[in-house]
């Protein structure tokens, strides 16, 4: 009687599982199954049939200049949006946390742009960028100085779509820190005082290790963020000029629906697949360990 | 002052220090950021409400206009892409309750062989998002007749692995004595779930439910390459068609129409700050 309750409930789990896993599975995990496939063979053509190829699709994507190109853009975005939306956000939690004047609308200034789309910041940076209308240009020539090609100029491109997207991002950081500085308990800050520490040395020694799992937390989201999020390059420069914006997800869509490519963006799709992966068992090892579940 | 500064001391014991200097480097500091950080969008007010003419000519009585939005509204069917946004964020959510209602509720409350396995293999889903995966789920679609259709941009993201953790978290919490009670009275598993853990989990819905509407409004890869017209574009698609460089259109009418696709989430945001702040607290944590 005991067993068939038993079942009965799992039987009553399963179908409640059931929509999502189906969901799923083809969305998710078939997707990923068939890039994964998709990625060792060559198509067919005239309706023959795709021919194993192994790995050969890699090493045609190894031996491709623009496809190096595009990953080491990709890593210098990462490097350049990640550190600095973080100390930006920080920095945001320590003058929002503190008692200044004004501090709601301190705080709505700098979260405000997370709510954005990013195609509408974008729009917005653009009026900033573009060459001769844009606002910087104008503001460099009033005072004397020529115009810089923020946007087309190959060396100086990516580092206008990092700005904007640092911009775009910190203010959501910063909710995380300005929650976590919250619960350090005020005791740590008095008994400091009375020891006559600067703030300085409070902050490093004490503060900035008890926000390390904020700042864990906050570092596996903005890695997820410089590999997923290429909306603004639709906008800014589809990638360009001569691909010094392009970044993989864009290169993916622009190998799959421009050039109509399915191959190499599955190939692609593979690559940024395991760059995920690495973030994913960065979160469930090291960020895990130290969150705690309540 | 004893009885309040225990609370107010909580927030502002970074503060103690310089309460000397008026107003303190730090102060000017934090307001210099906020400027930078809030310009862009007030300028792109500024662009909005003025003749094109004044776009870097900042005069204090510079004429405003709303003919830009006019512009903006006669040039792009922004109403039907009002409706296709609004129809699509409000599809994604309801059908994200149920379906993550349902697999939380599941895992969270029922004996299922190798549950943590399947549990892990949901919360991959956190890394490998649709977006990720679009050449494949374009396909998909496509079999599926989905291209060009409000549930083709929806219907990937329904099985939200974090709406499953989030509610199945928020239901593990849920003392067992309540759900007990509930079966002695005859309830059934659908009744128990609707009528004690459902409501019961109201913060949680809503703050998936506000990070879920902020997500899908603002969402574009995914809903660019599954629409290709109008009937079906949302709003985000609507405005990069719009606005995209080559297309030439006026400045003043870019921003305007920037403006009216950002404006509902916006003001929702300005009026309902705190939930919303909340919200992404709640649901980042995890």
């Amino acid at each position: 009687m005991a067993l068939t309750a038993h079942h009965k409930m799992q039987m009553y789990g399963a179908l409640l599982l059931l929509p999502a896993a189906v969901l799923l599975a083809a969305f998710a995990y078939l997707p990923t199954i068939t890039t994964v496939i998709n990625s060792l063979f060559l198509p067919g053509f005239r309706g023959a049939p795709p021919e194993f190829v192994g790995l050969e699709n890699y090493r045609f994507l190894f031996d491709d200049a623009k496809f190096w190109k595009v990953a080491r853009n990709n890593l210098i975005y990462a490097l350049g949006t990640i550190p600095t939306s973080i100390a930006l956000a920080l920095g945001m939690a320590l003058f929002v946390n503190g008692k200044l004047p004004g501090r709601g609308l301190v705080r709505m200034a700098y979260f405000t742009p997370t709510i954005l789309p990013m195609i509408a910041a974008a729009n917005i940076w653009m009026f900033f960028y573009a060459p001769q209308i844009g606002l910087f240009n104008k503001l460099l020539g009033a005072l004397g100085f020529s115009g810089v090609n923020w946007l087309g100029d190959p060396s100086v491109a990516l580092g206008s779509v990092i700005v904007m997207s640092v911009w775009k991002e910190a203010g959501f950081f910063m909710i995380f820190y300005l929650a976590a500085l919250q619960g350090i308990p005020p005791e740590l800050k008095e008994a400091s005082d009375l020891e006559g520490t600067s703030r300085w040395s409070f902050f490093w020694r004490v503060t900035f290790p008890l926000l390390m799992p904020t700042t864990l937390f906050v570092l596996i989201n903005a890695l997820i963020n410089a590999v997923r999020v290429v909306d603004h390059l639709f906008i800014l420069t589809k990638g360009g000029p001569n691909n010094a914006t392009n970044l993989l997800l864009y290169y993916v869509y622009e190998n799959a629906f421009s050039f109509f490519d399915r191959t190499t963006a599955a190939t692609i799709t593979v690559v940024i697949l395991l760059v995920l992966a690495v973030v994913a068992t960065l979160k469930f090892t090291i960020l895990d360990r130290r969150t705690h579940y309540q | 002052m004893s009885s309040t500064t225990t609370h107010s001391s909580f927030r502002n014991s970074t503060s103690r220090s310089r309460r000397l200097s008026i107003p303190s480097l730090e102060t000017v500091a934090a307001w210099l950021l906020a400027v930078i950080w809030i310009f862009p969008l007030l300028y792109a007010f500024w662009a909005a409400f003025h003749p094109s003419e004044f776009m870097v000519r900042f005069e204090l009585f510079a004429p405003l206009t709303l003919d830009n939005f006019v512009n903006a509204w006669s040039q792009a069917p922004f109403g039907r892409y009002y409706l296709n946004t609004f129809a699509l964020v409000t599809g994604v959510v309801l059908a994200q309750f149920v379906v993550c209602t349902l697999a939380a509720f599941a895992f969270a409350r029922f004996p299922i062989p190798g549950k943590n396995l399947l549990f892990m293999l949901v919360l991959i889903q956190l890394f490998v998002f649709p977006e990720v995966l679009i050449v494949e789920n374009y396909r998909i679609a496509s079999e599926l007749g989905l291209i060009n259709t409000i549930t083709g941009i929806g219907l990937p993201y329904v099985a939200s692995a974090f709406g499953i953790f989030l509610l199945r978290q928020t239901f593990k919490t849920i003392p067992r004595e309540l759900e007990d009670a509930a079966r002695i009275e005859g309830c059934s598993w659908l009744e128990i779930l609707w009528k004690v853990y459902v409501p019961l989990a109201k913060p949680t819905y809503l703050a998936y439910g506000l990070v879920s509407i902020s997500h899908h409004w603002n969402n574009f890869l995914w809903p660019l390459v599954v629409t290709n017209s109008v009937s079906s574009r949302p709003l985000t698609v609507g405005l990069g068609v719009f606005s995209a460089p080559e297309t030439g259109v006026n400045w003043a009418t870019v921003s305007a129409a920037t403006l009216l696709s950002i404006a509902p989430l916006l003001i929702a945001f300005l009026l309902f700050q705190r939930q919303f702040v909340q919200s992404f607290l709640r649901a980042g944590i995890r």
